[in-house]
C-alpha cells in the first residue's frame, strides 16, 4: 500500500490530508493522471515527492512508499 | 538541531548562537517578516504549512550545499507555521563563516533556496478572501521538476 499526501490548495480540493491506495508499479505521471481524474486536480505544474526526496514523471513506486504532491513553494 | 520548523514564535538569539564560532569573522543575521501590502492589497495575516518532515530535510541540504560552497560556514535555519500577523517573524536564517562577503553571500543564497526546495506554503487572508500563494493561476510550470532562479522574485 502507498501513502498519498496532499498539500495547500490541493488538499484543500481532495478534502483529506492524505489517502491510501496501493499504486505501486505506476509511475509518477500515471499516478498524476489518476489521481486528476478522480479528483478533478490539475498537477501539470505540481512535483512530486517519494519518500521525501523531488521525483521526477517517470519514477516508478514501490510497495510502501510514500508519495506527496508538493504545488509550488512559498516559504520564506 | 540547526535546522527546523517551529509552530511557536522564533528566538532570533538563539538560532544565531547556533553558528557562533572561533574562525567566524562574521554572522549575518536574515529575518523574514509578514509584510501587510503586497502590490497595494492589504494582507490581515497568513497561515504557514509545511511538510514538515520533508522541510527539515531540505533546510539540511541547504545547510550542506552552503557548507560545499562557502568555505567554514556554519547555517542555521528556523521556519514558523501556522497563523501569522502583520510584522510577525516567518524565518530566520543565521549564516557564519570567517569574512564577512562570504556571510551575506551565503545567507541571501539560503533564503532563495527556501523558496525554491522548501515545501512550505503560505495562505494569504485577506479583508475580501483568501487564497494559497505558490503561482495558483498554475502560469509557472516546472519542466525541470524543480523551479528556475527565474521564477523566484518574491
Amino acid at each position: 500500500m502507498n501513502k498519498i499526501m496532499f498539500f495547500a490548495h490541493l488538499r484543500d480540493s481532495v478534502g483529506e490530508e492524505s489517502v491510501t491506495k496501493d499504486v505501486s508499479g505506476k509511475t509518477i505521471a500515471e499516478l498524476k493522471q489518476m489521481l486528476a481524474e478522480e479528483y478533478e486536480l490539475k498537477l501539470d505544474s505540481v512535483m512530486a515527492a517519494v519518500n521525501e526526496e523531488f521525483a521526477s514523471d517517470d519514477e516508478v513506486i514501490q510497495d510502501g512508499d510514500t508519495v506527496a504532491f508538493i504545488p509550488p513553494v512559498s516559504g520564506g | 538541531m540547526n535546522f527546523e520548523i517551529s509552530k511557536d514564535p522564533i528566538d532570533i538569539q538563539s538560532v544565531i548562537d547556533k553558528v557562533v564560532q572561533r574562525e567566524a569573522g562574521a554572522i549575518t543575521t536574515f529575518i523574514g517578516t509578514v509584510r501587510e501590502l503586497t502590490h497595494g492589497k492589504k494582507t490581515l495575516y497568513l497561515i504557514y504549512e509545511a511538510y514538515e518532515s520533508m522541510a527539515v530535510k531540505k533546510l539540511e541540504q541547504i545547510g550542506t550545499e552552503i557548507k560545499e560552497r562557502w568555505n567554514g560556514a556554519e547555517v542555521a535555519i528556523t521556519h514558523r507555521t501556522g497563523k501569522l500577523d502583520i510584522t510577525d517573524v516567518a524565518v530566520v536564517i543565521a549564516v557564519s563563516t570567517p569574512h564577512r562577503a562570504d556571510a551575506y553571500e551565503a545567507n541571501r543564497y539560503a533564503i532563495e533556496r527556501i523558496k525554491e526546495i522548501v515545501p512550505i506554503w503560505k495562505k494569504e487572508h485577506w479583508e475580501d478572501g483568501e487564497e494559497w500563494i505558490g503561482n495558483q493561476l498554475e502560469t509557472v510550470a516546472y519542466p525541470k521538476g524543480e523551479p528556475e532562479a527565474k521564477d523566484l522574485n518574491e
